[in-house]
This record gives structure tokens, C-alpha cells and sequence, in this order.
């Protein structure tokens, strides 16, 4: 099976960053810091699999986002992102 | 930026046990799991929940799965399809049963929603399992009065493998009919002999047939397996939707 075929999107990281955010996180506006461009966090591939979260710019292919739990919690790189706007009221 | 940040402990979506009222087989690879949710906070169309598989040596395994009942409905309604090698999946189909337990989290997800005050049309186009969470918005919109749902056209594109694949077959003839849905199918294997839809994988044609004109500004929400996700969108984005109208939700390679 091609790894095109078994990418997911930011969707199903929905429920990994309400772990860490205090509301939906689909519909914040994110600035890759590849090529700038922005997407909502729903829209961007995601290579995590069903319980990780590898989110990549659809655009440039940038890895936007990453988390990785350990046991001593969780690390959040978000080094590819450069900007996040969090709707004020959540959708 | 790399944050460490504080064990799971503080979560503010926290894990649920639901109890199982009903599991009944919705076709020879689907089932549908009705739920009762303590403290259910109420969802909107589209969204879903998180549900976790516990082994007794502490393996865990977790999936998404969308929720088919609209927020309407008084019970929590998932449906699942059997992926004959799938690790979570047989589990939800074939042993879980009524008065058992399920763990679960949610209601996830604010992008792949739709409600009915945000207005139409309604494009929908599913493939296999994808069909769920398009159900959950036609169920919503069918709650609305006749004149509100006169003002959001809504028509479902639908891609299966069988006529007997058909997820909720009946009910969307129902919706069909009483509830002014344009319902379409298209069936890529074994058609009936009988059969006078579609029988192809969704192309620019079938997309611009029952689709709207760009120009009639339709909302598109595009769900399913990976391939036919990514197909359909960029087939709607070349036909001349507004890409930022276009809404996904890839199931993985199964879907
Ligand atoms: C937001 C969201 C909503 C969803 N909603 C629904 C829904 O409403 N209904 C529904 O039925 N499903 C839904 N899904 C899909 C669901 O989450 C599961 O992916 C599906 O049930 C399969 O899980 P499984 O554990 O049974 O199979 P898995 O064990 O995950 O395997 C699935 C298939 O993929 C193959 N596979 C897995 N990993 C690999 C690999 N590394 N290399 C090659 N092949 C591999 C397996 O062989 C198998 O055929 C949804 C997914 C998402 C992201
Ligand atoms: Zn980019």
C-alpha cells in the first residue's frame, strides 16, 4: 500500500490536540513556515497515523506539526508553523 | 517552538465509558453501534468520536470513528465498517454487544461540520464508510421545516462497491423522498442486472451532473477513503469550485 494511500488529515488529529488546546483546533488558521501559506489545521496531511499526529502543509509538504507522547508527556514540535490563528469563537 | 508539555492528566476531553443499547448490522460489512453517553454534551453533523480499545497487558488501540445520528437523536449512533484484517474494527462489528461497555471520547472536530444555518447548497460525496458522517448533515437538515430545507438544497453523490454495500440503503430513499434530497449512486463492481445508475468511479462528468455551477456557490463535503477523497476534490477544484468550499475527511486506505 503507497503511503498517499494511508495518509489522513488534520482531522483525525482533532482529538490529539484538544489534549493539549482548550477548543477545536480544525479550524485554526495555520502559516506553514516552508512557503507561507496558510491552511486550516483540518486541511493539512497527516502522516501519524490513527494515534499520532504528523501534520504536513499540503502545499510544500512541510511538516507543520508533530506530537509524540512518552511517558514523561508529551512533546509538541511546531517548528514548521510559523503563525496560528485560533478563531476567537470556536466553530 | 518545541513545548514540553504536562502528562494527560489535565485533558479537558476526557474519556468516557459509553454503554451499548443495540448493535445491528446495517449490511454484510457494517454494523451500526447505538450508545448511551453519560453527560453526552450534544455534537453537531459531522463530527466524531475517538473510541479506545483496552487489552488486558495494557495494549491499547485507538480510532476515529464519525457520528452517523444527527444532534437532533436522543442516542449516540456510530456505524463501522468490518476491515476483514483490521485490528479495531472485527472487535466493534462482530463482539461487541448490547449492556456492553465502550470507551470513547467526544464529540471531536469543528472543519468537517455543517449545520443547517450555514446555508447551501449541499454537495455531498461519499465513498464506502464516508457516507456516515454525510448521513449525520441530511438527518440534521431533514429535523428543519419544509421552508428552511427548501432554501438548502442538499444532493448526496455516493460511490460502493455493491448494491448490498449500500450503507443505510433505505433510509436515504426515505430522505429522498420525504425530505427533498437528490440521491445518487454509483456502484463500481457488481451492479445489479437490472441497474440503470452510475457504474464507474466518480469522474468530472457525474461531479458536474450532480453537482452544482461553480457559479451556484455550493458548499462540498467530500468523504472516504484516501484515494477517492483526494480524487474528488481536485476534480471539483477543476471544475471551478472554490477550493476553500471544498471540505475533506480521509478515512485511510479502507474507509
Ligand atoms: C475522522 C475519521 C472518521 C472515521 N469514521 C469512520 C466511520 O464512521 N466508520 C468506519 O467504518 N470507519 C471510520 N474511520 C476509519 C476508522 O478510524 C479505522 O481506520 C477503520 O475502522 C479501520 O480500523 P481497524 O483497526 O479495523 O483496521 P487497521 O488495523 O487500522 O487496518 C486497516 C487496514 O489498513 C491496512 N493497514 C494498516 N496499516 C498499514 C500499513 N502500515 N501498511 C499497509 N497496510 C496497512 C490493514 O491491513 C487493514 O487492511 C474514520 C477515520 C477517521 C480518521
Ligand atoms: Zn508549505
Amino acid at each position: 500500500m503507497r503511503v498517499e494511500e494511508m495518509r489522513l488529515d488534520g482531522n483525525a488529529a482533532a482529538g490529539a490536540l484538544r489534549e493539549i488546546f482548550a477548543h477545536d483546533m480544525t479550524t485554526a488558521l495555520v502559516t506553514c513556515a516552508g512557503c507561507a501559506r496558510a491552511s486550516p489545521m483540518g486541511v493539512l496531511m497527516n502522516y501519524g497515523g490513527p494515534m499520532g499526529v504528523i501534520l504536513r502543509c499540503p502545499h510544500c509538504d512541510t511538516v507543520m506539526l508533530r506530537i509524540v507522547s512518552t511517558p514523561g508527556g508529551r512533546y509538541m514540535d511546531a517548528s514548521g508553523s510559523s503563525v496560528m490563528l485560533i478563531p476567537e469563537r470556536p466553530t | 517552538m518545541t513545548a514540553e508539555l504536562p502528562a494527560a492528566t489535565a485533558s479537558r476531553l476526557d474519556w468516557h465509558v459509553a454503554s451499548v443499547t443495540d448493535v445491528r448490522r446495517e449490511t454484510a460489512r457494517t454494523c451500526s453501534i447505538v450508545l448511551d453517553v453519560p453527560q453526552w454534551p450534544g455534537h453537531r453533523a459531522g463530527q466524531h468520536v475517538d473510541v479506545r480499545l483496552v487489552a488486558d497487558d495494557g495494549y491499547q488501540a485507538q480510532r476515529s470513528y464519525s457520528i452517523a445520528s444527527p444532534p437532533e437523536d436522543a442516542s449516540l449512533v456510530l456505524t463501522v465498517e468490518r476491515i476483514d484484517d483490521g485490528e479495531v474494527s472485527p472487535y466493534l462489528c462482530d463482539v461487541l454487544q448490547a449492556h456492553d461497555g465502550l470507551e470513547l471520547r467526544g464529540p471531536i472536530g469543528g472543519y468537517f461540520v455543517w449545520d443547517i444555518a450555514e446555508g447551501g447548497p449541499l454537495l455531498l460525496v461519499a465513498g464506502g464508510s464516508g457516507v456516515v458522517p454525510l448521513a449525520a448533515m441530511l438527518r440534521h437538515r431533514a429535523h428543519a421545516a419544509a421552508s428552511v430545507r427548501a432554501s438548502v438544497p442538499a444532493h448526496l453523490l455516493y460511490s460502493a462497491r455493491t448494491w448490498d454495500d449500500i450503507i443505510y440503503r433505505d433510509d436515504l430513499e426515505q430522505l429522498a423522498k420525504f425530505s427533498d434530497v437528490t440521491v445518487a449512486f454509483t456502484i463500481t463492481r457488481e451492479a445489479p442486472s437490472d441497474w440503470r445508475g452510475y457504474r464507474r468511479r466518480i469522474d468530472r462528468a457525474m461531479l458536474e451532473e450532480i453537482g452544482w455551477p461553480p457559479s451556484a456557490t455550493p458548499r462540498a463535503y467530500v468523504c472516504g477513503p484516501t484515494p477517492l477523497v483526494e480524487s474528488v476534490a481536485t476534480l471539483l477544484v477543476e471544475i471551478g469550485h472554490d477550493p476553500a468550499r471544498v471540505r475533506t475527511e480521509r478515512f485511510g486506505p479502507t474507509g
